[in-house]
This record gives structure tokens, C-alpha cells and sequence, in this order.
């Protein structure tokens, strides 16, 4: 039995009409952005499933525009952030698509930094306003933006994840969950770590440091559907 | 405190501790989050005034949806009711236009509460604010009954689903409405007992309603399905406050719902593949709206 708290019930806020094609959008589009961490200059939104099918109708479009842009899933500007990202020279395309066997409602940014860096992020909005990020640039991750989350790219050498809860250990960070991803045994390996605290500067700067690390990602958390605001 | 598991429970809990249902949701929220009393009622307050926004924005001018299916229509009601001419008087339909108005609101992109979801968001701001206004209850008091309402809906989740997709349209216009009229009810005066005998009404009077949305949007039949569900609320209060008992117990009551919600085909449960959504006027909608290819 599920354990359901007052504001599961009586939220969230949000710009209507669906909890998972618009508020879920949201949040996608917002923790991407994150992921990328870096001004934005395109995005072409590929959009799966019940995605492709009802965007237009549900708003998932502008949802997701809105999302990029930094918005909660309670902005009320999310109604009008298709004009906005256009003020703002950011160029966007939707494509509906079918990218396989995935949730029903899932979308693959292909994301174009200031740098011409270009982020493949694909994730799914799992209901009630939930969602699950599984992929970044090829890596499988498992990332909800509930938790402020580390990312890491490194060498499969052993005893890297020894280090990185090592450090995390003494840095008084818990720990909320992991998971460990690899291509191909001795290649490059990815590690998620959802954590209970924030990682500080000087933490991540360490992380780097680990040899054999090629990249390490950090986002903080952009609220559950109950609490947007954190 | 203890964690009501049942509406059974719930009363017992109620009764050894002497207390509200309100107040068991907020002691059971402090606890579990470790947040005081203030933070709540805080957050409680800008709920309601979300609420209230969406409730009214339709009925001061005309509101429509994204796609244009639905809108209108709560300022109509508005305006029949400012007329004087309504059979069935202000509070019906003022709440029939309230509930209107927040899910046009919703349609159209604006902002709202989902209560427990987005597609039934208008029926326990209109069930809970109509009766606010007819009783003279000030805002205090009717965060106070929304923290009741959710006793009833913490119940409801945890032992069956707010989600067309996966228990039709009873499942979220009918935990909606059942924890409008427990709600009313506390704001009345009754009991939790009355509370829960109020809600296993509302799940008896609605039960088997299928969730057929045309074009797969939160729109037809559903915002005249929030009409209907404040105004079962309403009624299901008064019967209630009479005091007219429920011969089936809110537990079992919530069971059936749930039984027959996992029991209809998934034609029926937010697939638009069933009801009203698949009737030629419900296709044509939809092609309307999407084209011929989706």
C-alpha cells in the first residue's frame, strides 16, 4: 500500500490540462536544460507515442518550450513560451516520431549548446506529473530531478565507485540511489548517484580528479510535482 | 499518531484522539514531513487561492480550450444565474458554473489545482466554495475543510487509484466528489463518521462511470462531468446532514469502485477508444482537432 501524503492528493499546482503531457513535459524540458548547464541555441524536440499523437492539443509543446526556458510546471507564461523562446533566438523543431519501445509518453531532446556542443537527452513523464530521465548522449542514467544527482563518465577501471562514495561519504552526503551502466566491459562506464544534498563546488571538483574520469554531470533538483519551488 | 490504513481506521482515530479529520491530516502531515502547522496552512491558503482563481476566471469572461472543443459555458451559467430565472436556484448553479470555469481554465492552459487530478479539478473548489459562501465560512475554514478532504483522499489512494487510465472516470470525478461532500460535511458541523458516510454515497451514486475522453483530451465529457460531480457533492452533504446514513460502509464502497474500475475494459479507461469518444460526433471532434492521420 502506498503511502499518500495531503499535497498528493490536493496538488500539484499547475498549468493545465494534463498532469503528464504538460506539467511532465515541464519538468522534462527543465531538467534537461539543467543537464545541459549551458546556454541553449536549438533544440529539436522528438516527440513518442501519445507525445507525437495529442501534443498540440495537451500543450506538450509549449510545455516543453517552457521547460528549456526554465519554468515550473506552474508558470503561467508557459501558455505563451513558444513566443518567448522565438524573442529569445532559440531555435526549436518538433518531430513526431516513433523511437521504439518506450513509455508512451516520451520525448528525445537533440540539444545544441553555445559551445556546438549537441546533447542527446532522452525522457519519459510517468503520470501524475512524474518523470524519469534514462538517457544521456547514449549513457543509460536513472534520474527523477527529485534528489540533486551527480553523473559520471569514466574508464571501467575498478574501484572507481569506491572513490566516489568515499568522497561522498566524507563529505556527510547520504547516498539515495545508484546505478551503474556500461557499454561494454572495460569501456566507458556511467554511474548515477541520487543524492540527499547538494553537492558542493569543491566535492564535484574532486569527483573530476578520480582517474579515468572523462566527464561528471551535476544537477541539482528541479522539485518533485509536489514541490516545485525547492 | 497512527496512519489510517481504512475509513474505518480513520474514524477510530478520529474518535480516541477526539478529533477532526482535518486535524488528523494535518497532525499526520507534520509528523511525516516534520513541518509546523504554519508552513501547512500556508501552503494550504495559496492551494485555495489557486483554486478560487480557476473557479472564477470563466465566469467573468468567456474561457476557452486549447483545441477549442469546450469554453464559454461558465459564464453562461453565470449569466442565467445573475437572470434569476434558474429552477434549481444560486448555490446549484453557482456551483455548476464554478466547477465549468475551473476546468475551461484548465483547457486553456491556465493555472489549477489537480484534485486529486487535473481533468476533475473542478469539483471540490466548486462543491467547497459554493458551500463556503452559502454558510458565510471564512478562508481559515475552508483550508481547514481541504484538510479534511484530503483525510478522505489519502484513503482513497492508498487503498485504490485516482487514474481514468486505470479506474475510470469514478476513480477521479468520484474521489473527487466523495472527498468534496466529506468535506462539506466537517465544514457543517458533522462527524467523521458523517464524512465517510457522505463519501460511500457519492462512490455508490457514481459508480461504473467510464472514462471516454473525445480526442483523448480533458475536455468532453469532462468538464460537464465536473458539473455534475459539485453538485453531487453538494446534495450528497445535505442528505447526509439530514441525517441519512450510507447502508454500505465507505470501505466497502471504496472497494467497489475500485473493483469495478479495474473490471471495465480498457476501451472505457482513458483511452478514448470507448463511450462517447468513439460516437461519429466524437470522432469528428477529434479529427477536428488532430486531423485525419492521428
Amino acid at each position: 500500500m502506498a503511502n499518500v501524503g495531503v499535497f498528493d492528493v490536493l496538488g500539484p499546482i499547475m498549468i493545465g490540462p494534463s498532469s503528464s503531457h504538460t506539467a511532465g513535459a515541464a519538468r522534462l524540458g527543465k531538467i534537461a536544460r539543467t543537464i545541459v548547464g549551458k546556454e541553449i541555441k536549438e533544440v529539436t524536440f522528438l516527440l513518442h507515442g501519445s507525445f507525437s499523437k495529442t501534443y498540440k492539443g495537451h500543450g506538450t509543446d509549449r510545455a516543453l518550450v517552457a521547460g528549456i526556458l526554465g519554468m515550473n510546471p506552474d508558470d503561467a507564461r508557459l501558455r505563451s513560451s513558444l513566443e518567448l523562446v522565438k524573442q529569445q533566438g532559440i531555435k526549436i523543431e518538433f518531430v513526431p516520431t516513433d523511437l521504439g519501445d518506450y513509455h508512451p509518453n516520451t520525448v528525445k531532446f537533440l540539444i545544441k549548446d553555445i559551445d556546438d556542443v549537441t546533447w542527446e537527452i532522452l525522457g519519459s513523464s510517468i503520470g501524475g506529473g512524474l518523470i524519469k530521465i534514462d538517457e544521456i548522449n547514449g549513457n543509460k542514467v536513472n534520474l527523477t530531478g527529485e534528489y540533486p544527482t551527480i553523473i559520471t563518465s569514466n574508464e571501467d577501471v575498478p574501484g572507481t565507485l569506491a572513490k566516489i562514495s568515499g568522497i561522498l561519504y566524507d563529505a556527510g552526503i547520504n547516498i539515495a540511489s545508484m546505478k551503474s551502466d556500461r557499454s561494454q566491459k572495460g569501456k566507458e562506464s556511467t554511474l548515477t548517484f541520487e543524492l540527499d544534498h547538494e553537492v558542493p563546488l569543491e566535492v564535484v571538483e574532486q569527483i573530476k580528479l578520480i582517474q579515468g574520469m572523462n566527464h561528471v554531470i551535476t544537477i541539482n533538483p528541479v522539485g518533485g510535482p509536489n514541490n516545485e519551488n525547492c | 499518531m497512527k496512519i489510517a490504513k481504512s475509513g474505518a481506521e480513520l474514524i477510530n482515530i478520529c474518535e480516541e484522539n477526539h478529533i477532526s479529520l482535518s486535524e488528523y491530516a494535518i497532525a499526520r502531515e507534520m509528523e511525516s514531513k516534520g513541518l509546523s502547522r504554519e508552513t501547512l496552512f500556508s501552503y494550504m491558503h495559496s492551494t485555495l487561492s489557486v483554486m478560487r482563481e480557476a473557479a472564477t476566471l470563466g465566469r467573468e469572461k468567456e474561457v476557452y480550450s486549447l483545441s477549442g472543443l469546450i469554453g464559454g459555458d461558465a459564464y453562461k451559467l453565470q449569466q442565467y444565474l445573475n437572470s434569476g430565472k434558474s429552477l434549481m436556484g444560486s448555490a446549484t448553479i453557482k456551483a455548476m458554473a464554478m466547477a465549468l470555469s475551473a476546468s475551461e481554465v484548465n483547457g486553456s492552459m491556465g493555472k489549477i489545482v489537480a484534485c486529486p487530478t487535473a481533468g476533475s479539478c473542478g469539483i471540490l473548489p466548486a462543491a467547497l466554495l459554493t458551500a463556503g459562501e452559502e454558510l458565510g465560512k471564512t478562508d481559515d475554514e475552508l483550508v481547514q475543510a481541504l484538510f479534511a478532504s484530503s483525510a478522505v483522499g489519502m484513503i482513497i489512494g492508498m487503498n485504490a487509484t485516482f487514474a481514468g487510465a486505470e479506474g475510470g472516470c469514478q476513480a477521479e470525478c468520484g474521489s473527487a466528489a466523495a472527498m468534496a461532500a466529506a468535506a462539506i460535511v466537517e465544514l457543517m458541523g458533522g462527524t467523521p463518521e458523517m464524512s465517510l458516510n457522505a463519501a460511500a454515497i457519492v462512490f455508490k451514486n457514481i459508480l461504473g462511470l467510464v472514462c471516454d475522453p473525445v480526442a483523448g483530451l480533458v475536455e468532453i465529457p469532462c468538464a460537464k462531468r465536473n458539473a455534475s460531480g459539485a453538485i453531487s457533492a453538494l446534495a450528497t452533504a445535505d442528505l447526509v446532514m439530514a441525517g441519512v446514513a450510507s447502508k454500505i460502509p465507505f470501505d466497502d464502497a471504496l472497494a467497489a469502485m475500485y473493483k469495478v474500475g479495474r473490471e471495465l475494459p480498457k476501451e472505457l479507461r482513458e483511452t478514448a477508444l470507448g463511450g462517447v469518444a468513439i460516437t461519429p460526433t466524437g470522432l469528428k471532434y477529434k479529427e477536428q482537432v488532430f486531423g485525419k492521420d492521428a
